[in-house]
């Protein structure tokens, strides 16, 4: 039968972003154990509605964690304690009776806090927005077949592709750096021969904004891989940094950007 | 209400390319004289806006999330229809064509249809080049799967997040717009109304969802792309903030909302667990290619099941009813969703069904992991099977997986004509937010197949067309100081502070609720004259009750996410009436739409072709009066209208 539980919760409160905040302690009870982590939230929301308080504030959308819309850690951790998990699919279950959770949104500073948990997560935009892409206009493209591409490469861009863009890598990060992010980004289009022609451009056009926005250096400590929820590891960096490295000899040597 | 469908003259596989030599064009210099509104930015918005940009227009795209990378056709899993034909297996754009007709149980337009068909193979052509990392075979060439209602294996797929690498791709080309400064992204902004100007559609009005502020945005047309209104059931797969109100509003202001009734319900979904849930989960349909379906033989053996006495890998053989394969020997497991969804249903009835509540079925990989061994299986289906354990708790490759039908889609939508122009001149209308290519049920893998179609294939061409009819001269001449932005603007801040004002006790959601628990019962999977007629006047009244109870916390000048579904809700309601009595004008079963007045001995959907071969478009007469309804005949030239079988 489905088991219940009562929970503590220390919820980071934080009217707009000139404000200071605080953690703000609820109770809450009967709180199922198959009921999601933000199904939890939504109990608290209208708890707190009929108090005649207002909820509390969380980004959320898809709640089947693909969209990457929820941020917010958990114990200390992005997306809370289960690997490989965005915060909308963890489940109560990981949870016991008379625990104390700590509900806090990311912390990094090119993430600006708008309001209690939630961020504002625009400079990862703009990193794509600076290379992100292989141009392909619509109408221009050829057969999808005229291109034979390895299995292996396919599937090595497929897991570079698989990221959501949620940013859990850079509040995980002790330098807030969103390395992994666009590590990720380029290794899906740099490997693929489609890509090749922006390959450099890319290179250095994304790590120039990502520099821009005042993210932090990588220093190979690794918590963005454990943090990540869809598993994008570490040697993509090592990819990344080789691309750059080589994007930027041949930019000396023949500008491209 | 002029519902001119606009379908070229010619036969069938010539409309298209006739039609896109016969419209205008806007020369490449003068192209950057005109601004083009998106509201959207999914596949069909994300495509519409990117495409058009690349031609030179301006756009100004909009969309609630935090980014336009978060729209919801990121969730779609399985995978996207082209008839390429890579599998010499007897694929062709007829076929296609024919399968999506057949599939939407004869309730589409031929000639829209066609050119989805048509311009499939395209959007492969177009994703591969963009990067998007479709399944290979090792040759290095494309992989297919087949998806329900086809015999062939035509579906091109990315891994089970098929949806998510298609947007990126579009995200990514509408990024490389906004890094130009040819796209203007709005993002955390939602559209509140749509203006008129001189009966064309030339703004809209939005609010920013951070600030509060309601602000004007003319252009010289406005492209909706704003998705499905199936958040009208409260439970549904669709995201948190799928909402129904940018498409009612315009309706609203005279666009015709057509076939609302005809809703998907998905047969693959992770059963409801308890009330404290907010949302339904999908399974991918591709998982029915290996997995089958079943539920017990007997209501006794269920029970056991239910109450945890049996494990269902000790039930027998001869105790295991697989009911698709029972019922639909040659489409097996992948019969269409409508049909495979009412199987299951049916079981359940029976008191059949597994899951706690009774209302479950199985969705076993025994026999499949025998076959193939556990790591095929792993490959094929591996992040499908780690997010139903994640959810659930069950490991799938030990214990059949527990499936239960869910609103997932919905193929009615606002009217729109072969250029998928509403009847508000001016407005098009892209994506699950028109009506124009499911009928009454749309097949797998078609939605995405459907929105980039719209999106990179057919708007770019058909809002050229428009604004070259409207000619350079009236590009950018209606600007937000216009006399009927202010009027709007004014409506949409009076509603605001009515919301803010009404100071009741009753929260959105719990609104919301109580309506989705409304029309899930009685104009949910089975439909009755009287329970239709019980659910308007039950709507009525919760509406009644919404607008003197209501209470939104907050205010209205900052992120409040109360205000935001207080409006939302507030236009469910609305519709949610709307649904029901299109349910209630339809009297034949067709599709997703099923009356049970209209069905066979054997409990199969019965159509009634002599009187209902029509599109039901409704046209909006005030608060106070009932709607009016239109008719747009559909004319099958093409397709012989035959009892769908899939036996």
């Amino acid at each position: 039968m489905e088991k219940t539980m009562n929970l503590t919760l220390r919820v980071w409160r934080q009217k707009n972003r000139l404000d200071v905040g605080k953690f703000v302690e609820y109770q809450l009870e009967n709180i199922s154990e198959d009921s999601s982590f933000l199904e939890m939230l939504d109990i608290l929301s209208e708890q707190l509605v009929e108090g005649g308080h207002e909820p509390v504030a969380f980004d959320h959308d898809c709640r089947e964690g693909i969209c990457g819309m929820c941020s917010m850690t958990i114990n200390g951790m992005p997306h809370g304690p289960e690997n490989g998990t965005t915060a909308c699919q963890l489940h109560m279950r990981h949870f016991h009776d008379g625990q104390t959770i700590t509900i806090e949104p990311w912390r990094a500073k090119p993430f600006p806090v708008i309001k209690d948990l939630v961020v504002d997560r625009s400079p990862l935009d703009r990193i794509i927005q600076s290379g992100g892409f292989i141009t392909g206009r619509a109408g221009s493209a050829v057969d999808a077949n005229a291109m034979p591409i390895s299995k292996q490469i396919a599937d090595y861009a497929m897991d570079a592709a698989a990221c959501i863009g949620c940013g859990a890598c850079v509040a995980a990060c002790p330098n807030a750096s969103a390395m992994l992010f666009t590590a990720a980004k380029v290794s899906h289009m740099n490997s693929l021969p489609q890509g090749k022609a922006e390959k450099d451009r890319r290179s250095l056009a994304m790590v120039t904004t990502m520099d821009g926005e005042g993210f932090g250096g990588c220093t190979n400590i690794g918590e963005c891989e454990a943090a990540c929820p869809k598993g994008i590891p570490l040697d993509m960096i090592a990819q990344l940094n080789r691309d750059y490295a080589v994007a930027q000899v041949k930019n000396f040597f023949q500008p491209v950007l | 209400m002029n519902l001119d469908s606009k379908i070229p003259e010619g036969p069938l596989e010539n409309k298209w390319s006739s039609h896109k030599f016969n419209m205008k064009l806007v020369n490449p210099a003068n192209r950057r004289k005109y601004h083009v509104i998106v509201v959207g930015s999914g596949l069909a918005g994300g495509a519409a806006a990117a495409s058009l940009a690349e031609q030179g227009y301006n756009v100004s795209c909009f969309c609630y999330q935090d980014s336009p990378r978060r729209a919801h056709s990121i969730a779609a899993q399985g995978g996207i229809n082209a008839a390429k034909n890579y599998q010499n297996d007897g694929d062709s754009v007829k076929r296609l064509f024919y399968d999506t007709v057949k599939g939407g149980d004869y309730r589409a337009r031929e000639a829209n249809v066609y050119r989805l068909a048509e311009v499939s193979a395209d959007i492969i052509d177009q994703c591969v080049a963009q990067g998007v990392p479709f399944a290979r075979e090792y040759g290095g060439y494309l992989a297919n799967r087949s998806f329900g209602g086809a015999q062939v294996s035509r579906t091109f797929y990315a891994r089970g997040q098929t949806g998510q690498q298609l947007l990126l791709g579009a995200y990514a080309a509408l990024s490389k717009q906004i890094g130009l400064g040819k796209v203007k992204m709005y993002n955390r902004h939602e559209m509140l109304d749509v203006v008129k100007v001189d009966g064309h559609a030339k703004g809209i009005i939005v609010r920013n969802m951070i600030s509060g502020e309601v602000s004007r945005h003319a252009g010289d047309c406005v492209v909706l792309a704003t998705g499905g209104y199936g958040n009208v059931f409260f439970l549904s797969t669709n995201a948190q903030g799928c909402n129904v109100t940018a498409a009612y509003r315009a309706h609203k202001r005279g666009a015709g909302f057509a076939n609302p009734c005809y809703t998907q319900i998905h047969p693959t979904c992770i059963p409801v667990h308890g009330d404290q849930q907010s949302k339904l989960t999908l399974m991918s349909e591709s998982l029915r290619n290996d997995g089958r379906v079943w539920a017990p033989m007997s209501a006794d053996t269920a029970k056991q099941i239910r109450e945890g006495k049996l494990n269902p890998n000790d039930v027998a053989e001869d105790d295991r009813d697989y009911f698709l394969e029972r019922k639909y020997p040659s489409f097996g497991n992948l019969a269409p969703r409508d049909i495979s969804s009412r199987a299951a249903k049916e079981a359940c009835d029976e008191g059949r069904g597994v899951a706690t509540t009774g209302l479950g079925v199985f969705l076993d990989f025994r026999d499949a992991i025998k076959r193939d061994g556990q790591k095929t299986i792993e490959e094929r289906y591996g992040n499908l099977f780690e997010m139903y354990q994640c959810i659930t708790g069950d490991n799938p490759y030990e214990t059949p997986m527990m499936i239960f039908p869910a609103v997932h889609y919905t193929m009615g939508g606002l009217w729109v004509n072969y250029n998928l122009e509403s009847t508000i001149p001016g407005m098009f209308v892209g994506g699950e937010a028109n009506f124009s290519d499911h009928g009454a049920n749309r097949l797998g893998a078609s939605a995405l197949m459907q929105g980039l179609a719209d999106g990179y294939f057919v708007l770019p061409y058909t809002v050229g067309n428009y604004l070259g009819e409207q000619g350079v001269a009236a590009a950018g001449q209606v600007t937000t100081d216009h006399p009927a932005f202010a009027e709007v603007e004014a409506d949409v801040k009076g509603r605001i502070e009515k919301f803010m004002s009404i100071n009741g006790t009753e929260s959105p959601r719990s609104f919301h609720k109580r309506l989705g628990n409304i029309v899930w019962e009685k104009c949910g999977m089975a439909r009755s004259k009287e329970g239709l007629e019980e659910a308007i006047k039950e709507i009525q009244a919760l509406k009644k009750e919404f607008w003197s109870n209501l209470r939104v916390v907050g205010d209205a000048d900052s992120l409040n996410p109360e205000l935001e579904r207080a409006g939302r809700v507030a236009d469910f309601i609305e519709f949610g009436e709307l649904m029901c009595r299109d349910a209630l004008m339809r009297e034949e079963s067709c599709g997703g739409h099923f009356r049970v007045e209209h069905q066979t001995d054997d409990g199969e959907a019965k159509r009634d072709d002599d009187n209902f071969t029509f599109a039901g478009v409704w046209e909006y007469q005030g608060d106070d009066t009932d709607p009016q309804l239109h008719k747009e005949p559909l004319i099958y030239e093409n397709v012989k209208l035959v009892t769908r079988s899939y036996k």
